[in-house]
């Protein structure tokens, strides 16, 4: 087997490296990490040394303490001052992680059609530009649809399955849906997972400098498949990108042209050759 | 004249009926005792049964691309093995401590309600028996929370889905009965003068337990009967096509399943609460502090269930909210820790095998209470949620919270239950094989998930050190059971060949230790008069006093000399 997962490990830390967003969760987690050391080996070290210097010894008398209010409300105290300032951490970093920044300079020139409205769950770059590419979960493939519909509908917009591909330095916002049962979207280097549940929608972005694949796979138990339900996501320069989608769009107008024809075809067939229902 | 000659009062003895010892006394019993072994003997086969699960799905995943087990059999082994361990196991091994302790330690005779305590018991039996009946034919494959719409009648046909609910709904109606039948029991039936500041910490554990299983089963009993017609009679509780919601289901499930949480790990709590006093020889360091604190987590617990589902399309003020509750818990659980070290500080500790296991779940839950705050950062949850990460912390939590406190107080009690005490040094191999293998298995889960590999997946890649890691974690888990297979061993053994226990054989500081091992069918002749939140050390103190001063040796000896003590 190839190597599917991740070309990069990190030991103490989620892997990051893709997107601004996995950044900022992983500066957070490390800042976490930091405080949560030396509250364990603070812990830890008590409880060992509690237990080594005071094990029984011949003639050691146990001291009959039933408490200490002041030594207790002062750990208390401290243990709520701490996650305060772990509050006020994760409230300072929020914005980098859920507000996607504008396309870099050299990203897609993003045309009128992949604009898509704000809301307060669906975040978008200051310059409101991003390409948004819906993301349709069903029983074990990931699909991802772009914008360039030929109908108001969305019918003829251009998709692919299981690779995603995308525009380097150019916001990509993601609508994310199931067509069956609840999925997770997940590539671990472009941040965080978001569940995606029938009847709802879910947002995130990303944002890639390199170009590289990224990959994931399905976060939520969706059912035997769950395992191989993978996603990859590829990044290429943008004039690279354009190509691509035109080329996928013109492919899925041939194929189903092609459909088509050979539906027209059994269609017109008589006697022995007659299919029922086409 | 004559003079009136008082008559001499007698006692007519009659025959008193042996207790019985056969078949037919333990399925008609309604005797706490009994039914409190039936329960921890019943929940500990379960706990095997749910080990050998967990056993073969970590065979499975200690090599990559591995086909050991299909994947619909790895399905079924998962949801097979977590409902097993929640509601099987550790959810009823604590009614069954209970049942047993309860009564003994607030000197009632028997429980409120003896005959709904053995229906109790016999619905967890049958509750038990429906699931794992559907190993027969189909069992459930949709995990322990049930992801819905997965398992709806669409996606999961077979009929293990209903095993599943109908488990749900006989072990919590099983729970439920118990849990009225506790609280009734603490308020209505302590002895003469045990105050609710002098309840054994234990007993307030089982309180709130109780009180936290009346409000959080209905909701999932509502739940799952509205699975159940969703499955079977056309409603469309979850289906969005129908104006329906999965993210509802999410929602009724989280709302018992976090409090469920602290229904595993509360009375865990306080067996800690109740072991490390005795082997340190020390009074428990801030009783009200450590009472206090447990009804705070009972009660914050039922305000941070969204935190499991912080990757859902909730609105952000939702995760926000549920952010700081989930932190705000972590204030009185932090001083339960800090208070358990105050007691062991200028202590004389005794390492015997309930201390050590006392000892090792502080550790080991402390590791879990830390991967909380990460889990609770919303933004770090969308890293580090549905992976390895939350299955180490899971692990963390309820084998520190639950599971070693469950074998502490198996050491522990085992001298009331059954008279004799369990071996030593087998305990302490046990231990020490069980503190390890946790370790081993767990701690490299956290790196396995910080990795990127998924939960619940049957296969993983050869990538980076994944195979590594998680062969480590499978070598674990066998030294996890071997420490299980010690304890079993030991069981076994001291049924026969222990040492005889006597009524108090650590010197402890509650009422079970009043009667002899193992207690009479009704506890106590004579229920003695509480005067601290210690009544075992007042009494030994008085027996003391008497005995040196003097008075006859006959009233040293316990239960006659602890009667007119009592008094």
């Amino acid at each position: 087997m190839g190597h599917l997962l991740h070309p990069t490990f990190a030991f103490f830390t989620p892997l990051s490296g893709g997107s601004p967003n996995a950044d900022h969760i992983d500066s957070l987690y490390k800042i976490t990490l930091y405080i949560a050391l030396v509250i364990f080996v603070a812990v830890e070290g008590g409880l060992m040394y509690a237990l080594i210097k005071f094990r029984k010894r011949k003639g050691a008398v146990a001291a009959q303490i039933r408490g200490n209010t002041r030594l207790e409300m002062g750990w208390t105290v401290a243990a709520a001052v701490i996650l305060v300032a772990l509050a006020v951490l994760t409230f300072a970093k929020l914005g980098s992680i859920q507000n996607p920044p504008s396309s870099s300079p050299g990203g897609d020139e993003l045309t009128g059609d992949s604009v898509a409205y704000a809301s307060s769950e669906r975040k978008l770059p200051p310059n409101g530009k991003s390409l948004n590419i819906n993301v349709i979960g069903r029983q074990y493939i990931w699909q991802f649809v772009y914008p360039g519909a030929d109908e108001p509908d969305g019918l003829g917009a251009p998709y692919s399955y299981e690779e995603m591909v995308v525009p380097t330095n150019t916001t990509v916002t993601l609508d994310i849906a199931s067509a069956d049962v609840v999925h997770s979207w997940w590539i671990p280097e472009l941040g965080g997972k978001f569940q995606a549940v029938p009847g709802y929608h879910n947002y995130t972005w990303f944002k890639i400098s390199k170009p590289g694949i990224y990959r994931g796979q399905c976060a939520i138990l969706c059912g035997r498949g769950h395992a191989r339900m993978i996603a990859t996501v590829r990044a290429v320069p943008p004039a690279q990108f354009d190509e691509w989608l035109t080329n996928q769009k013109r492919e899925i107008t041939e194929a189903n042209a092609a459909a088509k024809e050979a539906r027209a075809k059994l269609n017109s067939q008589t006697g022995a050759g007659q299919v029922e229902n086409p | 004249m004559a003079t009136y000659v008082a008559p001499v009062p007698q006692i007519t003895a009659h025959d008193a009926k042996r207790e019985s010892k056969g078949w037919t006394s333990w399925i008609t019993t309604t005797d706490h005792k009994k039914i409190g072994i039936m329960y921890m003997v019943t929940t500990f086969v379960f706990f095997c049964l749910g080990g050998v699960e967990a056993l073969m799905l970590r065979l499975q995943l200690g090599a990559p691309n591995n086909t050991l087990v299909t994947p619909e059999i790895y399905n079924q082994l998962f949801t097979m093995h977590g409902t097993t361990m929640v509601f099987l196991f550790v959810v009823p091994m604590m009614a069954g401590l209970a049942n047993y302790f309860v009564p003994l330690m607030i000197g009632a005779r028997d429980m409120a309600f003896p005959r709904l305590n053995a229906l109790s018991y016999w619905l967890l039996l049958a509750g038990g028996l429906v699931f794992y009946s559907s190993v027969f034919w189909n069992p459930p494959e949709a995990g322990w929370v049930s992801f819905i719409p997965l398992a709806n009648s669409t996606y999961s046909p077979s009929g293990g889905e209903d095993a599943w609910i109908y488990l749900i709904h006989l072990t919590g109606l099983s729970s439920i009965l118990g849990a009225i039948n506790f609280y009734t029991t603490i308020a209505n039936m302590r002895a003469r003068g045990m105050s609710w500041g002098r309840l054994p910490l234990f007993i307030w554990t089982i309180l709130t337990y109780s009180v936290l299983l009346i409000f959080a089963l209905p909701v999932i009993a509502a739940a799952v009967t509205m699975l159940l017609t969703e499955r079977h009679f056309g409603t469309h509780f979850f289906d969005p096509t129908e104006g329906g919601s999965p993210i509802l289901w999410q929602h009724l499930f989280w709302f018992f399943g976090h409090p469920e949480v602290y229904i595993m790990v509360l009375p865990g709590f306080g067996v800690i609460s109740e072991v490390l006093p005795v082997f340190a020889r020390k009074p428990i360091f801030g009783y009200k502090a450590i009472a206090a604190s447990t009804v705070a987590i009972a009660f914050l617990g039922f305000l941070t269930w969204a935190h499991h589902m912080f990757t859902a399309p909730i609105p952000e003020a939702i995760l926000v909210f549920v952010m700081l509750s989930s932190y705000l818990i972590a204030v009185p659980t932090g001083v339960k820790i800090l208070n358990w070290i105050a007691t062991l500080w200028r202590g004389t500790v005794e390492f015997k095998t309930p201390l050590l296991f006392c000892a090792g779940a502080i550790a080991i839950f402390l590791i879990g209470g830390i991967s909380g705050i990460f889990l609770a950062t919303f933004p770090i949850d969308w890293q580090v949620n549905e992976t390895y990460f939350v299955v180490a912390h899971l692990h963390f939590v309820l084998l520190g919270g639950a599971v070693l406190p469950i074998f502490a107080a198996i050491y522990y009690w085992f001298p009331k239950i059954t008279g004799r005490m369990l071996s030593e040094s087998l305990g302490r191999l046990s231990f020490g094989l069980i503190f390890l293998g946790v370790l081993t298995t767990f701690l490299i889960q956290h790196v396995i998930g910080l990795d990127g590999m998924p939960r619940r997946v049957y296969e993983y890649n050869d990538v980076g050190h994944l195979a590594l890691y998680n062969a480590i974690s499978t070598v674990g888990s066998f030294i996890l059971a071997a420490g299980v297979i010690v304890t079993i061993v030991n069981f076994a053994r001291s049924l026969k060949v222990g040492v005889v226990a006597g009524a108090d054989p650590w010197g402890a500081n509650t009422l079970e230790w009043f009667t002899p091992s193992p207690p009479p069918v009704n506890n106590f002749d004579v229920v003695p008069l509480v005067r601290s939140a210690e009544p075992m050390k007042d009494i030994r103190r008085e027996i003391e006093r008497r005995s040196t001063s003097g008075r006859s040796a006959g009233a040293a000896t316990v239960p006659t000399g602890a009667t007119q003590v009592g008094v």
